[in-house]
């Protein structure tokens, strides 16, 4: 069953003023228990407006946003309860951290839930495991460490509530690539452990290749396609016409494809780029 | 929620009130203050309120854009009238009860009182709304300039000011993002009991100090990049210049202002 789903999500910023603007528009779609998903889309296609939908930050103009079948607005109350079960990590956000200790830090959230401390304890260290912070950084300031380790703080924070889905919005924007790939590795292994679902807001596409089971791609406020990688991938062309672009090694294939070298299947990480290869050689090499 | 804050903004246009010349602008905002308290007869403030009103209809901008920068000053307004209804004592007693009576004289200060207090709002919102910021503080660094004889730091007075009112929207904006990451970690902001909100309102202002002196700090570091060292020798890229226009704007208000000046001496 989806766990978190649109029906003709739409909204409108600032109506009524000259400004008005229709940042998501008639959205319907549905995310699975489990799934890893890859939201794409360029500058102000809607897709920041649309994540914030899901745990409630930002109300519907019209339709509605369902997690386990049921309404998150049918009692307004209770959307603080839907915050703890969505969690979602903004962009930069190392920049909320604010409290003295980076274990009380990663604390606010659970302790915001009402726990006990004996839970709050686990939690911390848990995800601070989970998201490769080691123990004796727990008591030191978070503002002393490097910018990566700060934007794992920052991620566990969230983490820490033990969300049903987790929402990510460019956890790598702004890191070197070693700091990029110590994330994304430590959020598979969240993945792999927790069994959560997860969706990664990203502009690199050999990232969002690397991980995703689905690809959700937004254009202009509009759900511009939403289906499996190698599908997404397929439609190279259509996606480069909305400004986005495929991985490398997509393009690589593609432009081997144009040259009379078909190898029947889409191609978008390295990794199965050189298994088709050598296994292809193989084949020469026998015939 | 806070999107909606309007304190010196700016409405973009092409009337012949924002091109006008800033510096004169702000005299003639001074010259319109002096000529709302002259006198205190009808017939002055009414002179005032032509004044006001063709100023407005010349900058083009919608009538409810003024009514907006009155409103948040009402409550003021109204408590201030009763007030001052109540004290004044001397005049004819019109209605009294018990200890409280009034006079015909404190209603006409309350009623002139008010009147004056909304033109002067918004008589001054028309140089906000017709001058951006940094021409605004280009204007107030000229017409301050006689003071730097006195070592008065006034172009350091005057970009301070540019800097602070740049970094207005871009604040907000920030505490915006703040508040929705916070509000994400389940903090209590807009909801829950006072001693929790305010307990809550740490985690959004400490981050927004340490963003602030980021952004300080880095923005001296631009400045210094680009060789500022202070208003000295500094040429600027608009030049204020004055056009016969500005002249006759003026002149118009010292009409204006002699009027009233005649009115009060006379009736």
């Amino acid at each position: 069953m989806a766990i978190l789903e649109t029906q003709e999500l739409t909204y409108t910023y600032s109506i009524g003023s000259p400004f008005e603007k229709t940042a998501v528009d008639h959205v319907d779609l549905a995310i699975n228990e489990g799934e890893m998903i890859g939201v794409m889309g360029h500058t102000g296609s809607g897709k920041s407006t649309l994540i914030q939908h899901f745990n409630g930050l930002l109300k519907p103009t019209s339709g509605r946003v369902l997690l386990d079948g049921r309404d998150i607005w049918a009692d307004k109350k209770k959307i603080r309860d839907v915050r703890f079960q969505v969690g979602l990590v903004f962009q930069y956000p190392e920049y909320q951290i604010f409290e003295e200790t980076v274990f009380r830090d990663i604390a606010f959230g659970p302790k915001n839930m009402g726990l006990d401390e004996a839970e709050i304890k686990r939690r911390v260290l848990e995800t601070s495991n989970d998201i490769g912070l080691p123990e004796e950084l727990m008591e030191r300031s978070p503002f002393e460490l490097s910018g990566g380790q700060k934007r794992r703080v920052a991620i566990a924070g969230v983490m820490a509530m033990e969300p049903k889905v987790l929402i990510l919005d460019e956890p790598t924007a702004g890191l070197d690539p070693a700091g990029r790939d110590l994330i994304l590795q430590h959020i598979k292994a969240y993945h792999k452990r927790t069994k959560n679902t997860i969706l990664i807001v990203s502009h690199s596409m050999e990232d969002i290749a690397s991980f995703a089971d689905r690809i959700l791609v937004m254009n202009k406020g509009r759900l511009f396609c939403f289906d499996e990688t190698e599908k997404v991938f397929a439609r190279a062309e259509e996606i480069s016409q909305i400004g986005l672009d495929v991985p490398q090694i997509t393009k690589v294939f593609m432009e081997l494809k144009r040259r009379g070298i078909n190898f029947g299947k889409e191609v978008y990480t390295v990794g199965y780029a050189k298994e088709l290869l050598l296994k292809s050689l193989k084949e020469r090499r026998k015939s | 929620m806070l999107r909606d804050i309007t304190i010196g903004q700016f409405f973009p246009g092409n009337s012949i009130i924002h091109r006008l010349d800033p510096r004169f602008k702000i005299v003639i905002t001074l010259l319109f203050i002096i000529m709302l308290f002259w006198g205190s007869s009808a017939v002055c403030l009414g002179i005032g309120a032509v004044y006001t009103f063709m100023a407005i209809a010349l900058s083009r901008i919608p009538l409810k854009m003024f009514w907006k920068s009155v409103k948040p000053l009402l409550p003021f307004l109204m408590i201030t009238a009763v007030i001052n209804l109540l004290l004044v004592s001397s005049g004819e007693v019109l209605w009294r009860w018990k200890f409280i009576k009034i006079t015909d004289e404190g209603l006409n200060i309350s009623a002139f009182m008010i009147v004056r207090i909304v033109l002067l709002i918004m008589g001054s919102s028309i140089l906000t709304y017709t001058t951006s910021p940094i021409t605004l503080t280009d204007a107030i660094e000229r017409l301050l300039s006689p003071l730097k004889k006195l070592h008065f730091p006034v172009h350091e007075l005057a970009m301070m000011m540019s800097i602070a009112l740049r970094f207005i929207p871009t604040l907000i904006e920030e505490t915006d993002k703040i508040i929705s990451a916070q509000k994400a970690r389940g903090a209590e902001i807009d909801s829950g009991s006072l001693g929790k909100r305010a307990r809550n309102l740490i985690s959004i202002l400490v981050p927004l100090f340490i963003s602030s002196f980021r952004r300080a700090d880095e923005l001296a570091t631009a400045m210094e990049c680009r060789c500022y060292h202070g208003g000295e020798g500094r040429t600027r890229l608009r030049q204020l210049k004055s056009a016969p226009r500005d002249y006759i704007a003026l002149f118009i208000t010292i009409l204006f202002l002699a009027a009233v000046i005649a009115a009060s001496k006379l009736l």
